[in-house]
């Protein structure tokens, strides 16, 4: 089949662009041609990826619009943190990080389930907001909880580190806003470019394969697919659910990236989510490479642009605005039609939806 | 008891500055079905016209309230034309993110105009304050201007889009934009119309606010306009009286859990309120139910 062979270069292209990245990253880290922020961009760059991959499963693939995925993204990070700390060096660092990958992916991905149920039985901008709030209460909670451990077991406590009841030798995990803290900090580069190829495997599989297809086919038109005996809700909470546990493993490396791990509205906040969706947007919707390759660029480029200190993100907001007008504007795709067909006729090319 | 009916009215009081902002997300998103990320910014633009017409240039209180109003007002029209117009028919999605390219770019101009560090804002509304109860619940002049502004703006919106042609324009673009372009009326004036009165409504809400809660920033408006917009949604996203009701219960119920549940769960504590709400009426609490055909 023609189409087939089509799809499969398409997604060796990905694979392949993901390991010459890996490549050139590495070979710039190891021979010290890298700068430090570029040194400290190497694991959330992978982390952002994943988290544009995995949105691009609920909003290209599925067709919903969700801003929750910092969310899971931050229920990723807690439970493996937790996790992280009440294991302690106790077992070995590799070892450690794969089960916390385990358990923040099963995590997000419960909590994806719990919030999929009610929440997909809503449409379009009614699941924006509600996927919003479950961020926002997320977020919230975290920040209110207080975690100790001692000989007795765990203590949670809504208050304070007072009335947890620790005995003498017990560990307080979580201190309310202050988060956690005395984290591994055992991520590597190496450890976030397997998971992104993971989740790239992941997603590219299930958009071509026959649950990949009803998804689509629900997005495009869901009274006609439910007509032909498809089940909606099993195959949009299918999507849901790997979306967000896929958000959680991000939230896994981004744990792990860090020495002391909080809930702000900066990173686990509806900005976060709207970040996650920009690079969707602007990479293409239902592209897989195209929002891996928007997330690296609107990763790296605030950061190159430092030098502006107050107008960086003035010029990214314009820049935004900017790109969605000559984007998607009506008249601005018509007039480029036009010029398309003027300059280069009979060449225009049309990317299949689904296409990574 | 006192203390109680104190938090219940400021509560009302809170309510009543959601109300009117969640106004302008209901109405915009009624008549140009987009969501309006950049509402939350107009408020803090607002809030900082008032500011400076008060402290820098020393005009009177109702001026600056005016100067607030126009400031929003004209702000508004000017986003809608120049950001939003283009993208008619565009997918809803790119919509959304232009609207957060708003969003950021008035916080990040207010940030480079008026500086990083947050301004005390003076209250603008001289109302004397009643006690009642034996001075055990005092009621301040800003929460009686809000309450009554929220009253005032509300019977002036339904009998505006009740009784005048411009306002039946405004449902009739709302129900179907495409047929009442056939009956003759102008949809893009329409829906500037709607963005010029929502983003006045922000600019006295931005006041309000700030007059109550008296810190002003760049981020001022972020959070409440998203506790608005969800008061919106709550009471049923395109209805004005659904709006009204769902910003007091917003804030009627913000503020009693913060004061007697914890004040650190109080914004989780709404939110799950408006999932709770959302599923047992997917469209809110007065929206439409609308049936889908084949």
């Amino acid at each position: 089949m023609k189409t087939g062979s089509k799809t499969l270069r398409s997604n060796i292209i990905t694979y392949g662009l993901v390991v010459v990245f890996y490549i050139v990253m590495q070979g710039l880290y190891m021979t010290d041609n890298l700068s430090s922020l570029m040194e400290g961009l190497m694991v959330p760059l992978c982390y952002y990826m994943i988290l544009a991959v995995s949105l691009n499963l609920v909003v290209g693939i599925s067709g919903e619009l969700s801003l929750g995925h910092a969310g899971f993204m931050c229920v990723g990070a807690f439970s493996s943190a937790v996790f992280a700390r009440l294991v302690d060096e106790k077992i070995p660092g590799m070892a450690e990080i794969i089960i916390a990958i385990l358990i923040g992916a099963a995590f997000a991905a419960i909590f994806g389930f719990l919030i999929g149920i009610p929440v997909l039985r809503l449409k379009g901008d009614y699941l924006a907001i509600v996927t919003l709030a479950f961020g926002e209460i997320i977020k919230n909670l975290i920040n209110a909880v207080y975690l100790g451990v001692d000989a007795n077991g765990l203590h949670v406590s809504l208050k304070d580190t007072k009335s947890l009841n620790l005995l003498e030798d017990g560990d307080i995990i979580i201190k309310g806003a202050q988060g956690i803290g005395k984290l591994p900090r055992n991520a590597t580069f190496t450890i976030g470019i397997i998971l992104l190829l993971i989740t790239l495997f992941i997603v590219i599989n299930l958009v071509n394969s026959r649950q990949g297809r009803a998804i689509m086919s629900i997005r495009d038109n869901r009274i006609a697919a439910e007509s032909i005996g498809l089940s909606v809700s099993k195959y949009k909470l299918t999507a849901f659910v790997i979306s967000a546990a896929l958000a959680g493993v991000a939230g896994v490396l981004y744990s792990h990236n860090l020495a002391n791990l909080q809930a702000t509205s900066k990173n686990f906040g509806y900005n976060q989510s709207i970040m996650i969706l920009v690079f969707v947007v602007l990479g293409g919707i239902g592209n897989i490479r195209g929002s891996m390759i928007a997330a690296v660029i609107l990763t790296i480029l605030p950061e190159k642009l430092r030098f502006l200190n107050d107008y960086r993100m003035l010029i990214y907001a314009i820049v935004l605005i900017a790109m969605m007008i000559l984007n998607s504007a009506p008249k601005v795709v018509a007039w480029r039609k036009v010029m398309a067909e003027k300059y280069f006729p009979h060449k225009g090319k049309i990317n299949e939806p689904g296409e990574a | 008891m006192s203390s109680f009916l104190s938090y219940l009215i400021s509560g009302i009081s809170l309510g009543s500055v959601y109300a009117i902002i969640a106004l302008g997300y209901t109405m915009v998103y009624g008549i140009a079905k987009m969501l309006n990320f950049a509402h939350g910014d107009v408020i803090m633009v607002g809030g900082y016209i008032a500011f400076i017409c008060f402290t820098e240039l020393g005009v009177p209180p109702v001026i600056c309230i005016l100067a607030a109003m126009i400031g929003c007002l004209v702000l508004g029209v000017v986003i809608e034309r120049i950001a939003y117009k283009p993208l008619r028919g565009a997918s809803s999605l790119s919509v959304l993110i232009t609207a957060i390219g708003v969003s950021y770019f008035l916080q990040n101009s207010a940030l480079i105009i008026f500086g990083a560090d947050s301004k005390t804002f003076t209250s603008l509304i001289s109302i004397p304050s009643i006690s009642l109860m034996g001075g055990d619940v005092i009621i301040s002049g800003v929460t009686i201007a809000s309450i009554i502004a929220c009253i005032v703006i509300v019977a002036a919106l339904m009998a505006f889009i009740n009784k005048t042609k411009a306002g039946q324009a405004m449902l009739a673009v709302s129900e179907d934009t495409g047929a009442a372009t056939l009956m003759g009326i102008d949809v893009n004036r329409t829906i500037a119309l709607t963005f010029a009165i929502g983003s006045a409504l922000a600019g006295i809400a931005g006041v309000l606010l700030c007059s109550a809660y008296p810190t002003l920033s760049s981020q001022t408006g972020a959070m409440p306009g998203i506790k608005a917009f969800t008061a919106a949604v709550f009471g049923g996203i395109g209805s004005i009286p659904g709006a009204m009701i769902g910003g007091m219960v917003m804030g009627i119920v913000e503020n009693l859990s913060k004061a007697y549940i914890s004040s650190q769960l109080s914004d989780a504590i709404v939110f799950a309120l408006l999932i709770v709400i959302l599923l047992v009426r997917p469209t809110g609490l007065m929206g439409k139910n609308i049936q889908e055909k084949v």
